[in-house]
């Protein structure tokens, strides 16, 4: 499916066609910052902001809401108990390169058997368009070493590059194809289309280096060596145990499940909500025992957790090196900094 | 304009959260805070599980709590549990009559196959509430007697008063095909038993060939290190030295990620672990 050009002047058209078969979810100006916004008419599509710098929390909200209800009850016993599993169709429309391989691991995540029908039938119904990045947009970002400057493969349906007064659209899934087509928006690429989006890949090759001092095959085999290193009690010592982290990161999907019951004292739903293992109580037992009551084992498993455990277990990247854990940490933690550190020190458990 | 659609995929999609109906067929109180149940089945489907997996019992409004299966493994109409009263959930539990609901989900976690060890001797050693999951692997033991050869089991609580499944207790004393020691930590007036910690019945048990014994040590962490240590003292290999590493556990599905030992989901790839395996899990104990 060979890419097609959607002029700047039909991207609205574009959207109100988007907004005819879906819930349509686009990046919008919140102050200083930018959030994923509902897209509810078409006067709104003026607001949307394709050229944002990065959103406070990343698109995995519109797949894994930060509150759920799995199941309502109408007592104290299992009679009665039920479940709705249904979902929207939804647009995530200007999703970057690095959020779009997130949901590529939540996806895997959250469908490694047995497989989560609520996200499965959110997911089934989502129709990505992702948007290029040009540039890195602070010093925490690492996205060339992670790999996620491009789209993977099969992890969008359209993919717009901004090439100034139009967008270059590439083609990622037969719903991608059918959509642009049927939208009536979008043209043929020409030759010059095709270089100016040649030019802008090497521009961006140029504004996003490196930055880590070692390929991250190698990741796995540094973190496992820094286990005992004194990195993490450093951390550790200005962490604040907030969760902050975990919640703006596009791979974490832990949560916690509980009971709300309504006012009547008998009916209710079970819900459940974002939890992150940051939080001194994640593995706490009744009775009492925490398994990971220090704050640095804490710290560590999540820099574990995100260079090599979720990679182990799905295939797939458990950090996109977004840096909106860094950028939004309260006490400046940064696992790029982090990361780095591993290489620098003399820790090993053998030779 | 939006249509509002549901997938047909989707809604025929059954929740892995949703309960099976159990029923308590009987219920005994062991101890102070210790309670013994039966749960039977109502939906006729019946459950075939293995020694050391759970269940995680739903008391709607409230929560849901996982309880290790102490009973003999296999398939049946029903299961039993021995739940201790720490929680909203497990106090709630405690006050259910007989003939009352309850909602199940499970058995999740990997459980044991004891065909795995067929052949070599046996030693239990259960510390606390942990001789309520040991019980099943116990029992699964003795009721394939002929599978295994010489069986031991230790038991220690931390006071008389403290002592769960006495009728078992003493069917496995009275038994001829197995060697059967208990102590507690302290005694009372009334005892006449061993006292001190379970490691103190080590030096009692009869001579173990330690190529072909393996080991269950299921109890509080701390009991697990100091047994752990005498078993290795004894010649026994850890890979055949097993254990129930218990984590907080909420899905039971590897997803909410609270029972995580470093990269291993306890309701998926455990509780039961051998000690090679603990070991390479570094955070395990």
């Amino acid at each position: 499916m060979l890419p097609r050009i959607l002029r700047k002047d039909a991207f609205e058209g574009f959207v109100e066609f988007l907004m005819g078969k879906y819930r349509v979810f686009a990046p919008v100006a919140k102050g200083p910052q930018y959030a994923f916004a509902r897209i509810e008419t078409p006067q709104q599509i003026a607001g949307i902001r394709m050229d944002y710098t990065q959103t406070i929390l990343p698109p995995k909200k519109l797949l894994m809401p930060q509150y759920e209800d799995l199941l309502s009850f109408t007592g104290r016993g299992p009679e009665g108990v039920s479940s709705e599993i249904k979902a929207e169709p939804t647009a995530i429309l200007g999703a970057h390169p690095y959020d779009l391989h997130g949901l590529a691991t939540t996806d895997k995540a959250m469908c490694l058997a047995p497989l989560d029908p609520y996200y499965r039938a959110r997911r089934d119904q989502a129709f990505l368009v992702g948007v290029n990045m040009s540039a890195y947009i602070n010093e925490h970002q690492f996205m060339a070493d992670m790999g996620t400057l491009e789209p993977a493969e099969g992890g969008f349906d359209l993919f717009l590059t901004d090439l100034g007064d139009r967008y270059y659209v590439e083609i990622g899934s037969e719903a991608g194809s059918e959509l642009a087509k049927a939208s009536g928006a979008c043209g043929p690429a020409r030759p010059e289309d095709h270089s100016d989006k040649q030019a802008y890949d090497v521009d961006k090759a140029a504004n996003c280096p490196k930055r880590l001092p070692y390929s991250i095959r190698y990741l796995g085999e540094l973190l496992d060596s820094s286990y005992d290193s004194l990195l993490w009690d450093a951390l550790s010592k200005r962490c604040f145990s907030c969760g902050t982290c975990t919640n703006v990161c596009p791979t974490c999907y832990c949560f916690d499940v509980q009971d709300k019951p309504n006012l009547d004292g008998r009916s209710g739903v079970r819900q459940r909500r974002w939890d992150s293992c940051q939080l001194k109580s994640f593995a706490e037992v009744a009775g009492g025992e925490n398994f990971r009551e220090d704050r640095s084992n804490r710290l560590r498993h999540r820099i574990f957790r995100k260079g090599k455990f979720i990679l182990e277990r799905t295939g797939k990247l458990g950090c996109v090196g977004c840096g909106r854990c860094s950028l939004h940490c309260v006490a400046n933690i940064s696992i790029l900094e982090a990361l780095q550190q591993i290489a620098d020190q003399k820790v090993a458990l053998d030779a | 304009m939006t249509q509002q659609t549901t997938a047909k995929q989707a809604s025929q999609a059954s929740s892995p959260y949703l309960p099976r109906v159990a029923k308590v067929a009987d219920k005994q109180k062991f101890t102070d805070g210790e309670m013994w149940l039966r749960l039977a089945f109502t939906d006729g489907g019946g459950i075939e599980y293995k020694a050391g997996q759970f269940m995680e019992v739903s008391v709607y409004g409230i929560g849901e709590a996982p309880i290790s299966i102490c009973s003999a493994p296999g398939k049946r109409d029903d299961l039993e549990m021995c739940v201790r009263a720490v929680g909203d959930v497990t106090a709630t539990i405690h006050q259910h009559e007989v003939g009352q609901t309850i909602g199940l989900r499970g058995p999740f976690g990997n459980g044991f196959d004891m065909g795995q060890v067929a052949g070599m001797d046996l030693l239990f050693v259960a510390g606390g509430l942990g001789l309520a999951p040991c019980r099943s692997f116990i029992l699964d033991a003795l009721n394939n007697r002929d599978r295994f050869s010489k069986v031991t089991i230790l038991y220690g609580a931390r006071s008389p008063r403290d002592l769960l499944y006495r009728n078992d207790l003493q069917e496995w004393s009275n038994r001829k095909d197995c060697d059967f020691m208990m102590t507690v930590d302290r005694g009372d007036q009334t005892w006449t038993g061993n006292t001190g910690v379970i490691t103190t019945l080590f030096r009692k048990i009869p001579k173990v060939d330690p190529a072909n014994t393996a080991a269950f040590i299921i109890g509080p962490p701390v009991m697990f290190k100091f047994a752990v240590l005498e078993a290795l003292g004894l010649g026994m290999r850890k890979q055949n030295i097993y254990c129930s590493l218990e984590r907080r556990m909420k899905c039971g599905l590897g997803k909410c990620g609270h029972c995580q030992i470093r990269n291993v989901y306890v309701c998926q790839e455990g509780p039961i672990f051998s000690y090679a395996e603990v070991m390479r899990l570094r955070e395990g104990i």
